[in-house]
């Protein structure tokens, strides 16, 4: 680890001042990619300004059908609230699926997303359930959110400050893990909203996108067989030591007709 | 069976000792170590697997304040020191000796292998350290490089004196009559096998704090070693760093080694020598990343093999062909690891008459590879083992049905194998049929069909392994081309107030020796194990060792320690003796307390002890003081031996395999303490499951390495393992005093093969190469 100058404001307005003062300035929420990847110096901040003392950034609630997440809840948090787990259990489940305990004990939504690792498990939350992330200064829908590998709507020094999600009335999430990183090789949510059926990729390309023709095979009645004639082309998909583009594509559908077959077990 | 023993003598699962200042964060690393004004080492490491070292520019380095030094390969060459041996002279099959190529602690003119350091920076700070060393310009003249075994001997030479980059050609058993029963044989299965290779990852990474007195001329390592003595004697015979005398080698609580810490490596080295030019103690830890990159890895072997039966299932005859991936240099026993602890464990625990085993070891672009835990015998059980399983397939016989035929039996022992080998004593059948009861081997069937019904492919796997531990007798192994002996050393100091400080030449790192060895220790002089306390891995403690490796400690370290302790009681006999006027033939020692037969006379070890130290009434013939010391040179091998069975569930569509049940019955002889025993079957059988399912240290076609972090390199977790379900057979060691034959490689010699055998079984593959990651099996089953 390089050194560098550790900041802790107690304003969103402190934080960015300070981060428009550094050199190169990062903000830190959670650490859970930001410290490592400077431990193994690969990210050499002048300045860390760490959130942790920014008031307004956390806690949950639910407002007319809309579960809003503070962007500092840590992912334990959201994976044991029993809002979360009334409202929206599928966020719920997949938090607890994110990492390891000591990552999930740490890591926040709002660092996962800023991020955008293109195998983070939220992102798929985010595009599938059409939520809206509320910055210090603007709000962006999902998808014009996540743009590609590593690279969001945001601007330099801009702060996630909470996601909106809206709640749907059944929703599943199946991922199948990386056996060493246990990040998503590909990650997908089904929700099913009274307008229709959405679904959300993670793990496959660059960054999280909804998967357009599963929802199309899905949208008359919810029937898991209906996904077996969907092609899923693997142009652009991502390609690791782990698992092929051709490998991914097939994992988005058998995940995504496991999501289906967990979503029909549940009530309405 | 063995049985459950109350209390904390042989036999009783003792907590252990040590584990509470483990897990309470009171442990003593290396890296806890620091002494007064110490400094900090960063490496410099080639980011090439290959190239000539054109030039180190230094300057900008050194001017940047807080930096002590910045010395290189050059500067170490120029202060004479040796070169790192390779400690085992494999020989040839033409008499020859194997090419060791130089391995300079530092590279001072070609780097082989991305990671070897040529280089350290000192400075006052670690953050100082690594700023500088990034400024250090070195220009690297790149060569084509060389990564994979089959490849090597085609590829071009590493090492200007090593043709064809083969350190040997090493052959073991009859050529001839092996070819001849093949030939006759009314079957022959072949199977081609890769020995992925693994990456060691102790919890501790490796550490080193160098000391030097410039008044004393003492030198002083702290560092990371499983055998501290072997350090101490290969820094001063060979790379001449400072002689035996003035040098002391500490290897204090080490978190793990797995084999990865019995070699001698660059950075101790280097550690120590820097200490002494810049006149300032000298600490250095491993990063994460530096652990992937320059310890020693492990296996990496491709192999043909060849099992020949008769018309019954009888095996009449096994080939096998190896080339085995050295790595850059031969490490300090890198070479006997695919010869002589893998050769010649061919027999496994059938009758094959006829066995040969050639193996051609090559240098590549790669780190070296020595000893991993099971160290060669779980490469040959895998051989063994698989080719066996295959065998049965091939023949539409019962995989268990067809070993038990072939089965050395409890009256051929001693049973002296083609392979150089003379098994002592075993009853495998008894380890066979308790798996079989244990995994409910009738009721595979009904567990398969029900599996079916879930979409799972589930497959059931075999492995009866053996290993040769105990290492081992000196003079054979001298004979075999050791560079030292492995006998062990004990000493057993009684106190004046009747506790027990016991000094042992092996190493703990792990296996629990401080509890395991006072519980011998107590039950031989009756006293509880609070009053033993073991002390280990200290050269200026410890008279001499061999240190920890290849299952020895009990079986050669233990068997010190009572020869000490009959010396000990031997020498209060006579105190006891003088003390109650009897005669000494008359004086018994039993249950702490030595006896005048058929009296009501006795004397409690205390008394005895305090005697000895306060010599009123003593034998006028007799030395004071109760402290006793041996050497135990063991008289062979143990041959550690069981079953192993795995059941895995293959998922149809994802191709991910999950290890359903694993169960172990091993033989390792007598238990000391059945929790530890247990404790070591988990963790071996851990790591075998990494290797079947997980792992795979894998370099790209440049020689970089592409699974050198957590990120891509799996090593097994909690949730990726059942709960195994483990029980012993016991048939005692015939040849050492406790009768115990050691239990720390057992779990990961016999896992990998059982899991493949269980995973192929499954998807009715032939063979499917380690590890069985999830594409891999997927696109085996779409054929």
């Amino acid at each position: 680890m390089y050194p560098f100058e550790y900041h802790r404001p107690g304003s969103l307005e402190e934080a960015r001042t300070l981060f428009h003062q550094a050199d190169d300035g990062i903000y830190l929420a959670g650490g859970q990619t930001l410290i490592p990847t400077m431990k193994q110096r690969l990210a050499a901040p002048s300045d860390v300004v760490d959130l942790a003392g920014v008031p307004g950034l956390t806690g949950l609630a639910l407002a007319g059908g809309t579960l809003r997440v503070g962007a500092l809840s840590r992912h334990a948090e959201v994976a044991a609230h029993p809002e979360v787990r009334r409202a929206l259990p599928v966020l719920a489940h997949l938090a607890s699926c994110i990492g390891d305990p000591q990552v999930r004990n740490r890591g926040t939504l709002g660092g996962s997303v800023a991020n955008s690792d293109p195998a983070a498990d939220y992102p798929a939350a985010l595009v599938a359930l059409g939520a809206t992330v509320h910055t210090d200064s603007r709000s962006i829908a999902a998808e014009d959110y996540f743009k590609d590998l590593f690279e969001t709507a945001l601007e330099p020094g801009e702060i996630i400050t909470r996601i909106d999600f809206p709640t749907p009335a059944r929703a599943a999430y199946r991922k199948f893990p990386h056996p060493a990183s246990r990040y998503a090789v590909v990650g997908v949510l089904v929700a099913e909203f009274d307008g229709g059926v959405r679904v959300g990729i993670t793990g496959a390309g660059p960054c999280a996108f909804r998967g357009t023709a599963l929802e199309e095979a899905l949208g008359d009645g919810l029937d898991p067989a209906a996904l077996d004639g969907v092609e899923v082309p693997d142009a652009g998909f991502n390609s690791d030591l782990f698992a092929s583009a051709e490998y991914r594509a097939h994992l988005v559908k058998v995940m995504a007709r496991r999501a289906v077959q967990d979503l029909l077990e549940q009530a309405r | 069976m063995a049985e459950a023993v109350a209390g904390s003598g042989i036999g009783a699962s003792v907590r252990r000792k040590e584990d509470l200042r483990f897990i309470t964060g009171r442990g003593r690393y290396t890296d806890d170590i620091s002494v007064p004004g110490q400094a900090y080492a960063v490496f410099l490491r080639s980011p090439h697997a290959r190239a000539r070292i054109v030039s180190i520019d230094t300057a900008e380095a050194a001017a940047v304040p807080g930096v002590l030094a910045v010395l290189t390969g050059r500067e170490m060459a120029a202060d004479g020191l040796g070169d790192l041996p390779c400690g085992w002279l494999v020989k040839q099959s033409d008499g020859s000796d194997m090419v060791s190529a130089p391995h300079p602690p530092l590279a001072h003119d070609v780097v082989n292998y991305v990671g070897e350091p040529y280089g350290l920076v000192v400075a006052e700070d670690l953050a100082t350290a690594w700023r500088a060393a990034e400024l250090v310009v070195t220009e690297f003249e790149e060569r084509p490089a060389v990564v994979d075994p089959a490849l090597a001997m085609e590829s071009e030479a590493i090492h200007d004196d090593v043709a064809r980059n083969l350190a040997y050609q090493w052959v073991l058993g009859d050529q001839a009559a092996t070819e001849a029963a093949l030939a006759s044989a009314a079957h022959v299965t072949r199977l081609d096998l890769v020995n992925n290779r693994l990456i060691p990852n102790a919890m501790e990474p490796r550490a080193a704090l160098g000391i030097h007195d410039a008044g004393t001329g003492e030198h002083v390592l702290y560092t990371t070693s499983q055998n501290p003595h072997l350090e101490r004697l290969v820094l001063s015979a060979f790379v001449r760093l400072a002689p035996e005398h003035k040098l002391r080698v500490v290897a204090p609580d080490v978190g793990g080694g797995f084999g990865s810490k019995i070699p001698v490596y660059a950075e101790e080295t280097a550690v120590l020598w820097a200490a002494r030019r810049v006149g300032r103690p000298v600490k250095w830890k491993a990063e994460r990343s530096e652990s992937f990159l320059a310890d020693a890895h492990g296996r990496d072997h491709v192999t043909h093999a060849e099992l020949g039966l008769d018309e019954d299932g009888r095996f009449v005859a096994l080939k096998v062909h190896t080339t085995a991936n050295l790595g850059a240099y031969l490490s300090l026993f890198g070479s006997s690891v695919p010869t002589y602890l893998y050769g010649t464990l061919m027999a496994g625990q059938y009758k094959t008459p006829n066995i040969f085993v050639q193996v051609h070891g090559v240098y590549t672009n790669t780190a070296p590879v020595d000893a991993y835990r099971g160290a060669g015998r779980p490469e040959a059980t895998y051989v063994v083992e698989r080719i066996v399983e295959t065998a049965a397939r091939e023949l539409g016989r019962d995989p268990a049905e067809l070993r038990r035929l072939n089965l050395i039996r409890p009256e051929d022992f001693p049973y002296e194998t083609p392979v150089a080998l003379v098994y002592d004593t075993g009853n495998y059948e008894a380890s066979l049929d308790a798996a079989l009861a244990l995994i409910d081997y009738g009721g595979f069937p009904e567990r398969k069909a029900a599996a079916a019904r879930r979409g799972k492919r589930r497959g059931i796997g075999f492995a009866c392994y053996i290993e040769a531990c105990g290492l081992a007798p000196s003079k054979l192994a001298i004979q075999l081309g050791a560079g030292v002996g492995l006998y062990e050393s004990g000493e057993i100091r009684v106190n004046p107030t009747g506790n027990v400080t016991v000094f042992t030449g092996s190493h703990s790192h792990g296996q629990g020796h401080e509890t395991t060895f006072a519980q011998v220790v107590a039950e031989r002089f009756g006293i509880g194990i609070d009053d033993v306390e073991v002390v280990h891995g200290d050269t200026g403690r410890v008279e001499f060792g061999l240190g920890t490796y290849g299952s020895r400690s009990l079986a050669v370290g233990g068997s010190a320690l009572v020869r000490a302790a009959d010396k000990v009681v031997e020498k209060g006999r006579r105190i006891a003796a003088h003390m109650l006027e009897a005669d000494v033939t008359d004086v018994e020692f039993a249950d702490g307390r030595f006896i005048v037969r058929d009296s009501n006379q006795s004397l409690s070890f205390g008394e005895v002890a305090f005697a000895a130290y306060v010599p009123a009434n003593y034998p006028d013939d007799l030395e004071p003081g109760l402290s006793e010391k041996a050497f135990y040179d063991p008289e062979n091998f143990t041959f550690p031996a069981g079953t192993h069975i795995a059941e895995v569930e293959v998922d149809e569509e994802t191709g991910a395999v999950e290890l359903v049940d694993f169960v172990a019955v091993d033989d390792f002889g007598q238990v000391i303490n059945p929790m530890i025993v247990h404790g070591q079957v988990h963790g071996g059988v851990a790591q075998g499951v990494g290797q079947a399912l997980l792992e795979r240290g894998l370099y790209d076609e440049f020689g970089q390495l592409q699974t050198g972090s957590y990120m891509d390199y799996c090593i097994p977790r909690a949730d990726d393992l059942p709960d195994f379900r483990v029980d012993t057979t016991v048939t005692p060691c015939t040849h050492n005093p406790l009768g115990v034959k050691g239990c720390g490689e057992a779990g990961a010699i016999g896992a990998p093969a059982a899991v493949m055998n269980a995973v192929t079984d499954a998807l009715g593959v032939a063979d499917l190469p380690m590890p069985a990651t999830a594409e891999k099996v997927w696109r085996a089953l779409r054929g």
